[in-house]
């Protein structure tokens, strides 16, 4: 290859004119959707390993794989791949009816043998499914016809919810079997809207619309998710026109940018912001624990620092979910915080003091709250310690019950059943639990297993009124999830906070 | 003789340096709070999920024990399996270091060019305004970190006047042809331009920011070294012999002038690779280091550990091939 001044001067400008001529802009029609995404995909098996419970990628499991049941923007649940589904009457057998006419990405049908062998596999322990616990309540799965029927070892009223949570997802098995995990990773196919094109780790995936797809053809052939981890690139991608839809950037950014060149939509999420208390220290103190719920000004702190976007709760339920009860509330009132502590021989003069633990820009504006807070507590007589801590030690120590008498977390909870929610936030032997009080367990403990539905959701609510009339928690707000995107795209927002390409359309 | 008993030396050091870092990364990763196992705790899991996961993990046996199996797993190049991408370490880490020694090279190349440029521009022009305005820039270079040139190049260059791709590696419509993952290089050798230019206007911007900090630290130290040796007899001989200024620093003066600069530049180049894991990061580029930060934040320890020792191990190889040029060009210890 001969390199001269004439050579080198038209890679210069074969390398400007890739760079500006590649880009999209808004006016041009949109062809290739293009997504820039918050985090990457470390795995595409969503029923094994730490991706299969990570949240935040299930909507790109979504895109691929269906659930076995489907869940729809407002989190109610909806003919899937099963089309029905039940207990027997005696509670001792479950079974469902399997959609007919689906095939797999790679043409092959979809059968009944499918479902069974997908929920025996994690069911087993051996497969290393982190939902095992669930999944092995049921047991002898067997097909007959297009129906698959399993026996309930032990009755768990939650089982068809997290047919459409965590790990709920139905694969290949006659492709697995054939191509093994690795084979797997290197092709996934599914029989969701979209098959897998070309997936570079750390990078890109690229979709192509599953023509055949039950639920119809998605709206756009073909979809490039780009992972942008970094808030500001995915601002920036939008904003160039690089990416026509993203999420997740700061609400001044949001609020910027919606009325410009962009359009937005924000709509509330089942992801909470909470303080766990632990019953240790300070926090035995009933006087100190309602004072510090009733000192917090929620709607001033989603005001101020979350720009309004923001569902002030006063539960673990939001809403959307099965157990929300708006009777109970727990309002800010800076005087009755006073009185509380001073009951217990604390004031502004004589402070009660305890630690409380955060995060610092895991979630929106995580250590601004909690330092707004803290200020709110200075006022009535708490003074708070604050230590931040990476959100891999917060698991830690909650799971070791070893959190600080205080810590501020966020919880997710998609399938909006109050067993996880207040179920498992609670539930002292729970390890994601800090409360370890004996009345609190006795009160949850039977509703685990009650089969009546309406009377385990009233008992929910009753476990819920009974938290917050003695402040064993203090929920602090319902999450917005802001979404950029270009004006020639439709968003509908998915309330599980999952960004899904095939709810997307052409304006 | 000198230059082979040198790097039997610092070959000798080097395993010894390797054999440390894999004890240090090992035990420290295990001290630090948060375990993989918290991480992908699933609400309601039970005592018996967490051994069970423990157990699955190879999490559950002694510490000295677990590194026994990983430190054999290594001498027989097993570097085990990633947890959350569930792919051998090995195959990940390797996949991922082209695209991170492209970019490094790339910002290395530019901050030599940049910063010599300066360097030149300094020392014709030095006692003027010219040398006032070079000294002024590196300042400005120096003091701002590289991940704010970053998100500066990015708003400039990527959206106000969107010349430049403001994430990833290659546009991903883009049908590579390419067999191995140094892209850039093949590319030109398959005469790809059209590749070639795609993959320069991804990697431009994040190669410009590592660049920037470390052009400033050439040019200041080549421009100080060259004012030196333009006061050598030498130089003064070229100057009375009638050579225009130009002249006498890029022919006489910069030849000697530059050593000081090489053995700087090649301990820079270790920080320059150590700097692409924000850099990959802010611009989503598919290196190692953006694969390092998730492995980070998802506790995946055989991750962390392959990606650390393969750190290492191109620290200690730019450093020894740094110190055997240096002895090379240096007359003294090439004939010694």
């Amino acid at each position: 290859m001969n390199l001269n001044r004439r050579s080198l001067l038209k890679l210069s400008a074969a390398t400007m004119a890739a760079g500006t001529i590649g880009l999209p802009t808004f006016a041009q029609a949109i062809d290739e959707l293009v997504i820039a995404y918050n985090v990457n995909l470390p795995s595409w098996d969503p029923t094994v390993g730490p991706s299969a419970v990570n949240p935040t990628i299930q909507g790109l499991y979504q895109s691929v794989f269906d659930q076995y049941i489907l869940q729809q923007p407002d989190l109610t649940p909806a003919p899937g791949l099963l089309t029905e589904w039940g207990w027997s009457d005696d509670k001792k057998q479950v079974w469902m009816t399997v959609r007919e006419g689906v095939t797999w990405h790679d043409g092959s049908p979809f059968t009944a043998e499918d479902v069974a062998w997908n929920l025996a596999r994690v069911a087993n322990p051996e497969t290393g499914s982190p939902i095992q616990f669930v999944w092995g309540t049921l047991a002898n799965h067997r097909v007959e016809g297009n129906k698959v029927i399993a026996d309930v070892a032990q009755f768990d009223p939650t089982i068809f919810k997290w047919m459409y949570f965590l790990t709920g997802y139905v694969l290949p098995k006659v492709y697995y079997e054939k191509v093994g995990a690795e084979g797997f990773e290197a092709a996934p196919i599914g029989t969701g809207p979209y098959m897998v094109e070309k997936f570079e780790r750390n990078a890109f995936v690229r979709l192509k619309a599953n023509a055949n797809y039950w639920g119809g053809k998605p709206d756009f052939d073909t979809v490039t998710i780009k992972f942008v981890p970094d808030a500001a690139a995915r601002v920036a991608e939008v904003e160039s026109g690089n990416s026509h839809v993203t999420l997740e950037m700061p609400y001044e950014e949001y609020d910027r940018l919606k009325g410009g060149p962009l359009a937005g939509v924000a709509a509330p999420i089942s992801d909470i912001g909470m303080i766990f208390l632990n019953d240790i220290e300070a926090m035995t103190d009933p006087n100190v624990r309602k004072a510090a719920a009733h000192a917090i000004d929620k709607q001033a702190i989603i005001d101020r620092l979350l720009s309004g976007y923001g569902v002030k709760i006063d539960t673990l339920q939001t809403p959307e979910y099965d157990a929300y009860d708006a009777s109970i509330t727990v309002p800010y009132d800076e005087a009755k915080a006073i009185e509380l502590l001073a009951a217990s021989g604390y004031g502004p003069d004589n402070p009660v003091k305890f630690k409380i633990q955060t995060t610092k820009g895991f979630k929106p504006k995580d250590y601004e709250m909690v330092q707004a807070i803290v200020g709110l507590w200075r006022k009535v007589g708490i003074e708070a310690e604050i230590e931040v801590y990476e959100i891999a030690k917060h698991y830690e120590l909650r799971a070791a019950d070893q959190l600080a008498p205080a810590a501020f977390y966020n919880w997710g909870n998609s399938v909006g059943d109050p067993t996880t929610s207040t179920g498992f936030a609670m539930f002292g032997p729970s390890p994601h639990s800090v409360w370890d009080g004996d009345d609190l367990i006795g009160m949850i403990g039977p509703l685990w297993g009650e089969a009546d539905e309406a009377k385990r959701i009233e008992g929910w609510k009753a476990v819920d009124k009974y938290i917050a009339e003695n402040a064993l928690v203090i929920p602090l707000l319902q999450y917005v999830q802001p979404i950029l995107h270009a004006p020639g795209v439709v968003v509908t927002p998915h309330a599980s906070g999952a960004l899904l390409p095939h709810l997307m359309k052409r304006a | 003789m000198q230059i082979l008993r040198l790097t039997i030396l610092r070959l000798l050091t080097t395993l010894v340096t390797l054999a440390g870092v894999a004890v240090i990364v090992f035990f420290v990763i295990r001290v630090v709070p948060g375990n993989p196992i918290a991480m992908m705790l699933p609400p309601g899991a039970t005592e018996a999920d967490i051994a069970r996961l423990s157990a699955l993990y190879g999490l559950d046996q002694p510490l000295v024990t677990q590194f026994g199996i990983w430190l054999g797993g290594v001498v027989q190049g097993d570097f085990g399996t990633s947890i959350t991408t569930r792919q051998p370490v090995l195959d990940l880490v390797l996949g991922r270091l082209p695209a991170t020694l492209e970019l490094s090279i790339m910002a290395l190349v530019m901050a030599v060019i940049i910063g010599g440029a300066a360097a030149l521009i300094g020392t014709r022009g030095r006692g003027t305004r010219t040398e006032g305005a070079v000294d002024v820039a590196n300042g400005m270079a120096l003091s701002v970190p590289d991940f704010l040139w970053g998100l500066v190049l990015m708003l400039v260059l990527g959206v106000l006047f969107p010349v430049f791709h403001i994430s990833g590696r290659v546009t991903p419509s883009l049908d590579l042809p390419f067999v191995t993952n140094f892209y850039l290089f093949e590319s030109l050798v398959r005469l790809r331009f059209d590749l070639w230019a795609d993959l320069v206007a991804h990697m431009f911007m994040p190669a410009l920011a590592l660049a920037i900090p470390l052009a400033a630290v050439i040019g200041q130290l080549l421009k100080q070294s060259l004012k030196e040796t333009m006061n050598l007899d030498y130089v003064t001989l070229a100057r009375t012999k009638g050579y225009g200024e130009t002249h006498v620093i890029l022919r006489e003066a910069l030849r000697n002038a530059v050593l000081p600069t090489l053995t700087l530049v090649g301990v820079q180049f270790t920080f320059l690779i150590g700097g692409t894991v924000i850099i990959e990061r802010l611009f989503s580029y598919e290196g190692l280091g953006n694969m390092a930060i998730d492995a980070v934040i998802n506790r995946d320890l055989p991750l962390i550990q392959g990606i650390v020792i393969l750190f290492a191990v191109i620290f200690t190889a730019v450093n020894l091939i740094v110190d055997l040029a240096y002895a090379v060009l240096n007359p003294r210890l090439r004939h010694a």
